[in-house]
């Protein structure tokens, strides 16, 4: 069912992870995507990995949804890893018809298939542990020097609060539409392309009008409270950065430093 | 035959995540045909979660559901036939609508059957009087009605396939009072021309005790009770207990009967009332009651 997507949601608890400055998550994350991304070997990308278990281990959550947060991008893995065992030349490792599988194949498809796991994974330790509003307010906090550019970066993060908050929202709303029509006789999982592409006029018509709705009141309650944009505006919660936060960030940075001594250590001896 | 049967249903909302919650906890549970069935209970009880199990919208965490005596969750059942036979109609169906006549609208249900012209149209017109839509209504766009109108056109989508079993979700939900005494008389009509078995969520004892012949009670996603009003009201202080309110004259009576007074505890309805006072009276006089 729907309600089973987990990707972007946040799981209230209270760990080390959880309780880490959301501006310092949102760099780690960065540098643990840089880090898997620049490990040329496979020593360099396990060492990323025992980055990601640490990090995993701390912030408490059940392997489970883990696991459950890849399975929306199994199809991509599988597409890009097949793309890559095809079509990448080297020396045959075996040879059916037309079909020829390399080395230099195999070795590039299995470096993707990591990393894809592992941003996802670690993308998604970020969204599990991080309540969106704070997520989105770190992100303002990042970009305000922009907004000496005129950039509007108060509205843009307002836009995203909306946006991620309605997301939850959303899909509780396709869902009860989706099983009111379904009691209605509507048949959504068979017939042809063509058939199951008009069921769905029933759910995206309904969902249109109420998100026009929502849309409508939800600004009718800013103005009513006298929203007028991030002008002297205030936070009621401020980020707060502490000691740990440094701690996280330099384990990070040494985790980094580790993976590219290893990478340089390869090119060297070679 | 019970048309709908229930046997250690539970249903568990997103099993293996700290949001885990039970929302419907080992029910079993018989309903017999043509019986008008008013479930009531807490808000966040379990009522809208044990309802969707009837028709197959969702599939018990354990347990089993049957209707008609065939288990639907088994290999060979389509669950389209068993939602031809249980006809669920949502808290706030105005918002399922979509087509851009109410007429259309109506028809879907009939449609998705595979019913021919000839009959579709004769149900949604038969259907359309029954909930108080007028001919001319039927070729507007259900968006232009009003919110009562909405409501009316979504119901009568579902009531136009004729199910076996209707089922509704607090029908009376956001309406004055004048609109719930006719959305309730509507059901009442309904379930006595059509000899259906008719389920009725709501939050109001008053209104299910007026007209139901059963009363299911749900607890923390518990059956509390399942009988017949007298018998039900009979319990009104556990009923009371778990933070249920009984119809008012009910609790008139039981804290007569708290007051020592050997009045029956099973009464629901005003004039039920009136009677048994009088009764009460012809028997022992004035004196009990004035000094209570
Ligand atoms: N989609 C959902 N995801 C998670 N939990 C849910 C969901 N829907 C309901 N619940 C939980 O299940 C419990 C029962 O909900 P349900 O909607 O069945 O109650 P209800 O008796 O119909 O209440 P109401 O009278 O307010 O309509 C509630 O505690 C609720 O928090
Ligand atoms: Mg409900």
């Amino acid at each position: 069912m729907l309600k089973d997507i987990t990707i972007g949601q946040y799981f209230p608890m209270d760990s080390a992870v959880h309780r880490l400055d959301a501006r310092f998550k949102i760099v780690i994350t960065a540098i643990f995507i840089v880090m898997i991304f620049s490990a040329d070997s496979f020593p360099a990308l396990i060492l990323s990995l025992v980055f990601f278990v640490i990090a995993f281990l701390a912030s408490k959550l059940s392997p489970k949804l883990i696991i459950k947060s890849m399975k929306p991008i199994i199809p991509i893995i599988i597409f890009t890893s097949v793309l890559n065992i095809f079509f990448i030349d080297g020396v045959t490792v075996f040879h059916i018809w037309k079909i020829r599988i390399t080395d230099n194949g195999l070795i590039t498809s299995g470096y993707m298939i990591i990393r894809l796991i592992a941003l996802i994974c670690g993308s998604s330790l970020l969204t599990y542990t991080t309540s969106p509003i704070v997520l989105t307010d770190a992100i303002e906090q990042m970009m305000k020097p922009l907004s000496k550019l005129h950039f509007p970066v108060h509205e843009l993060a307002m836009m995203m609060t909306i946006a991620l908050r309605f997301i939850p929202t959303l899909i509780e709303e396709t869902d009860k539409i989706m099983s009111a029509q379904k009691a209605r006789g509507a048949d959504m999982d068979s017939g042809t392309l063509v058939e199951r592409a008009k069921a769905l006029v029933p759910i995206i018509i309904p969902l249109f009008v109420s998100s026009f709705r929502r849309a409508e009141e939800l600004a009718l309650a800013m103005e009513c409270r006298c929203y007028n944009g991030g002008e002297g505006r205030t936070k009621l919660k401020t980020l707060v950065s502490g000691g740990a936060d440094y701690a996280a960030l330099c384990l990070s940075l040494l985790f980094l430093g580790g993976v590219m001594i290893i990478d340089m250590g390869k090119i060297i001896f070679r | 035959m019970a048309v709908i049967r229930t046997e250690k249903l539970t249903y568990t909302y997103s099993q293996g995540t700290p949001f885990e919650k039970t929302a419907v906890n080992n029910v079993d549970l018989e309903i017999e045909e043509g019986e008008l069935v008013g479930v009531i209970g807490h808000t966040g009880s379990g009522k809208s979660t044990l309802i969707q199990h009837f028709n197959g919208l969702v599939k018990p965490t354990s347990g089993k559901v049957f209707i008609d005596g065939t288990d639907i969750w088994s290999k060979d059942v389509k669950l389209r036939d068993i939602r031809f036979k249980v006809g669920l109609v949502f808290q706030y169906p105005e918002y399922q609508i979509f087509e851009d006549t109410v007429y259309k609208d109506i028809a879907f249900g009939p449609k998705n059957m595979g019913l021919d012209e000839a009959e579709i149209d004769k149900r949604v017109r038969e259907t359309a009087e029954l909930v108080g839509i007028s001919p001319e209504l039927l070729k507007k766009s259900p968006f232009e009605l009003s919110g009562g109108q909405k409501r009316r056109g979504a119901i009568a989508g579902v009531m136009a396939r004729r199910p076996t079993v209707l089922v509704r979700d607090e029908p009376a939900a956001g309406l004055d009072p004048k609109g719930r005494e006719n959305v309730l008389d509507q059901i009442k009509q309904y379930h006595d021309e059509t000899k259906s078995t008719v389920l009725l969520v709501s939050h109001s004892m008053e209104d299910v005790a007026r007209f139901a012949s059963k009363i299911l009670v749900m607890n923390k996603g518990e059956v509390l009770c399942y009988d017949t009003p007298p018998a039900v009201f009979a319990r009104a202080e556990e009923i009371s207990s778990v933070g249920l309110s009984v119809p008012q004259i009910t609790r008139i009576f039981s804290l007569l009967r708290q007051r020592g007074i050997d009045i029956r505890g099973d009464v629901y309805t005003v004039e039920f009332a009136l009677k048994t006072i009088k009764e009460y009276l012809e028997k022992n006089g004035r004196g009990g009651l004035e000094n209570a």
